[in-house]
């Protein structure tokens, strides 16, 4: 990141966004902006986060604002491109932080509910009638 | 240099208060069944509409979407190529790509998102994303600045995707027919263009029927 400009030393730079993903950009699941997802919490239960005395892992750990924020937004289906854009966080890191959510079984990712690459004859056909009906 | 221009340095886009609710969850207008219902997901479908800067793409998808648009960005580090332009030290610029989307719910079970990108070639590397499994693409063009198409139609071709062009046409403009778009754009035969109203939500479906039967086309049997 620093352009080989010889200098080793890390600069103070401001914080960026990717900074909150400990700078992973590695997601393990497929993740297009697409893509459906979901909290695995109760439609109406409580997220669970400091003070929350369901036990989720280590005692005390705090919870990113942007990762609860993400949880409760998915108590309805959403899509990644839907997640990024209503809580302003850039795609790249969306993605990331669902990734580990749904590593956690906090999120889970339903997919598109259709095969990769381009759609087929029969699903472009559904589309079509369902444009018509506009 | 085209660094200035708002669709793509927006880190406050001009048209954000045009976003109500936006990042405030639960303040959309109406809930649809599948959003509620999370023990299954409906099928996911996307299209993506492309073109060049001002051409209409975020009124396109304005037009038809069942939500008001919404603003999503990619954050993009490039080597700068213009360092001399600039003035700048040798490093890295990093870039703010915004994407407009909509969504239109077909059926219960069955949702199709439209994306509107940036058509500059330097933004490739977000196509590629978002043109996976995507259905294909509706290039717009503007009569007035043809040019602009060039590097989505180029882009298009190259991946044999399927598209459609489709004219904008802006009032007070010289209505050209879609023959004489196709000539100026060397758009082969089989590709359809069709003139359209960015503003008109029948004209906008019709591109988009437009673009889903040429897909069936060219699909295999």
């Amino acid at each position: 990141m620093t352009g080989g400009s010889g200098r080793g030393a890390r600069r103070p730079a401001r914080v960026r966004p990717y900074s909150l993903t400990g700078g992973r950009t590695r997601s393990g699941h497929v993740l297009l902006v697409e893509t459906f997802v979901a909290s695995l919490e109760p439609a109406d239960g409580p997220v669970d986060g400091p003070g929350d005395p369901v036990p989720t892992g280590t005692p005390g750990t705090r919870m990113l604002p942007e990762i609860r924020a993400i949880i409760e937004l998915c108590r309805r289906m959403r899509s990644v491109a839907e997640v990024s854009a209503m809580l302003k966080i850039p795609l790249g890191v969306v993605r990331v932080l669902l990734s580990d959510l749904a590593d956690q079984g906090k999120i889970r990712v339903y997919g598109t509910g259709r095969g990769p690459g381009q759609p087929d004859r029969a699903l472009l056909e559904r589309v079509l009638v369902g444009l018509r009906r506009l | 240099m085209d660094f200035a221009d708002s669709e793509t340095m927006t880190v406050t886009p001009p048209h954000v208060s045009e976003i109500p609710g936006a990042g405030i969850p639960g303040t959309e207008e109406k809930l649809q069944n599948w959003q509620i219902d999370r023990s299954r997901a409906p099928i996911a479908t996307k299209i993506v509409i492309a073109g060049g800067f001002g051409v209409g793409k975020t009124t396109f998808v304005g037009s038809v979407s069942e939500i008001t648009p919404l603003q999503t960005e990619a954050l993009m580090t490039q080597a700068s190529e213009d360092v001399d332009d600039l003035g700048a030290t040798p490093e890295k610029l990093t870039t703010t790509v915004a994407m407009d989307f909509g969504r239109i719910t077909l059926e219960s079970d069955l949702v199709l998102y439209l994306f509107g990108t940036p058509g500059q070639q330097r933004f490739w590397f977000m196509w590629d994303d978002l043109m996976r499994g995507a259905i294909g693409a509706v290039v717009m063009a503007d009569t007035r600045r043809l040019e602009d198409s060039f590097p989505a139609l180029d882009y298009f071709e190259s991946l044999g995707l399927p598209y459609v062009v489709a004219v904008n046409h802006f009032e007070g403009t010289p209505l050209y027919g879609p023959d004489d778009v196709r000539d100026a754009l060397s758009v082969s035969p089989g590709i359809p263009v069709v003139t359209m109203d960015a503003r008109q939500r029948v004209t906008v479906v019709d591109a988009l029927l437009a673009l889903v039967g040429h897909a069936v086309d060219v699909s295999p049997e």
